[in-house]
């Protein structure tokens, strides 16, 4: 790992995480000795079976829970406070049903108290396919609409890096096709880093540089998939014969976990 | 309108069969029929409207006031300190099985027959609808909804202005919905107990005259507030919850 050398070049960074989630029953386990680092710029998927940690680990980025012990780092800076400085999707899209899409949009930047001086929201409102729809509420729009005003929202926080929890896994199959092509337009133009939770393998493979794969609890070690397809990508590219049997060993490996 | 068209319909239908079955029984201080009360209502219509309204009206009016006022510091209250809500809550329940109209003489007894006992009153029965709807509100906050504020960074304040309140407003208004015809109650209940003036008191002093028609002519009134009131804030709902509409 060359993570300590150009921490700069760093935007998200585990160091000897631990992490322990308390309940009724006691402590139990969720992160053992988790470290990992993601360059600025990548897109990453984590897949997992669901209740493996996965979102154990947004929400430690994000700053709701803090580790046992070890070190989180974002833009090569280590933070205690983690609150707001990192965009969140989160899986339902959360829209206030009081507020219009601007407003929701909007939100971040109402509470950092700051003025849309440039007009960023219409200029990304329009780029995002929102035009026309800025005053619209969110039980008008479609859900595929919806998940878009979310993105656009997290992308309005300002930060360079997106923390995207299983964002269309609500979504119908066509849609979903649709949004991922979408989203990774957008991850081009805007440069930010990525991090995409998702239990669809296609999904992860369509859209990552990289998977980490989590098949244990508690997550020790991230097991790391480079997907071997260039960009720009397309759906089809998920019918090459390497990629086909990535997908088979990966899914194999789940088997055994079922 | 067209919802309105049935029920108009029977309005009408039952306004009807009390006419007619109030002219054979013809006994007026008993049943008085529809038409003797309007009647009544008109002839009695300066001394009703101008001296025994205006008092009825802002007895409801500054009772709700404080009962608003009192309901939402209290909810808020609650929903910030658990140990509040703790002690208060049950306490607000159980005064709700206090029998509050065969407490208003005591009222009467501590604060005369000024228009103070019957506000007493008023609040004591307004109180509750406004507190428990609002304090529900307040809770039913959705969770992750707060939690992505606070990945936004969001501070208690913000979280309350920007969602808290907004996520109470529904509820608020269901409260306050069964709130204003009690406050119609409550003010007429005052009055029936001791007063020198108002709607209630008219009313009640008919009766010691076997004036039927006197003693429903100011129960119209009375109903005609409580309508109004419940319209108003109808209206107020659908302007400030515009998004529901759609």
């Amino acid at each position: 790992m060359k993570s300590i050398l150009d921490n700069d070049e760093q935007a998200l960074q585990f160091k000897n995480v631990y992490f322990d989630y308390e309940n009724a029953a006691g402590q139990i386990r969720i992160l053992k000795d988790v470290s990992f680092s993601i360059p600025k710029g990548e897109f990453v998927s984590i897949v997992g079976a669901s209740g493996s940690g996965k979102t154990t680990i947004f929400r430690l980025i994000v700053g709701l829970e803090q580790q046992k012990s070890g070190s989180i780092y974002v833009n090569g800076e280590e933070m205690e406070k983690r609150l707001g400085k990192v965009g969140y999707m989160p899986q339902q899209d959360l829209l206030m049903p009081w507020r219009t899409v601007r407003q929701n949009a909007f939100l971040p930047l109402e509470i950092q108290k700051q003025k849309d001086t440039d007009s960023k929201v219409d200029r990304l409102l329009g780029e995002f396919g929102l035009k026309g729809y800025e005053n619209k509420y969110p039980n008008e729009l479609s859900g595929g609409m919806r998940q878009r005003v979310s993105f656009l929202r997290a992308t309005l926080s300002g930060s360079n890096v997106l923390l995207l929890d299983e964002p269309f896994s609500a979504l119908d199959a066509m849609t979903k096709l649709f949004m991922q092509e979408w989203l990774l337009e957008q991850w081009e133009k805007q440069l930010s880093t990525i991090l995409f939770i998702t239990h669809d393998i296609s999904e992860a493979l369509f859209l990552s540089d990289r998977i980490f794969v989590i098949t244990d609890t508690p997550v020790t070690t991230l097991e790391e998939v480079k997907v071997p397809l260039k960009r720009p990508r397309w759906q089809h590219h998920l019918d090459q014969k390497k990629v086909i049997e990535l997908k088979n060993s990966l899914i194999e490996r789940f088997r055994m976990r079922v | 309108m067209r919802n309105y068209m049935y029920s108009t319909i029977l309005t009408f239908i039952l306004l009807l069969i009390w006419e007619i079955g109030a002219r054979r029984i013809n006994t007026s201080f008993i049943l008085p029929a529809p038409t003797e009360i309007g009647m009544k209502l008109w002839e009695l219509r300066e001394e009703l409207f101008l001296h025994h309204l205006p008092i009825t009206f802002s007895v409801i009016a500054i009772g709700l006031a404080i009962s608003l006022t009192l309901g939402i510091l209290l909810s808020i209250g609650m929903s910030m300190s658990k140990t509040l809500e703790q002690t208060l809550y049950p306490l607000l329940i159980t005064s709700q099985t206090i029998p509050i109209i065969a407490l208003a003489p005591i009222f009467v007894l501590w604060f005369g027959y000024s228009i103070w006992s019957k506000i007493v009153v008023t609040i004591i029965i307004t109180f509750f609808p406004i507190t428990v709807s609002t304090f529900d509100g307040l809770r039913s906050t959705n969770r992750d909804l707060k939690e992505l504020f606070q990945s936004m960074g969001a501070s208690k304040r913000q979280l309350f202005f920007k969602l808290e309140v907004p996520s109470a407003l529904s509820s608020f208004f269901s409260g306050l919905k069964v709130a204003v015809p009690m406050s119609v109650i409550g003010a007429a209940i005052g009055e029936w107990l001791g007063a020198q003036a108002g709607l209630g008191y008219f009313s009640r002093r008919m009766m010691t005259q076997f004036d039927g028609a006197g003693v429903f002519a100011p129960i119209v009134l009375l109903s005609l507030i409580g309508i109004l009131l419940f319209i108003a804030v109808v209206l107020l709902e659908k302007y400030i919850l515009n998004w529901r509409r759609i």
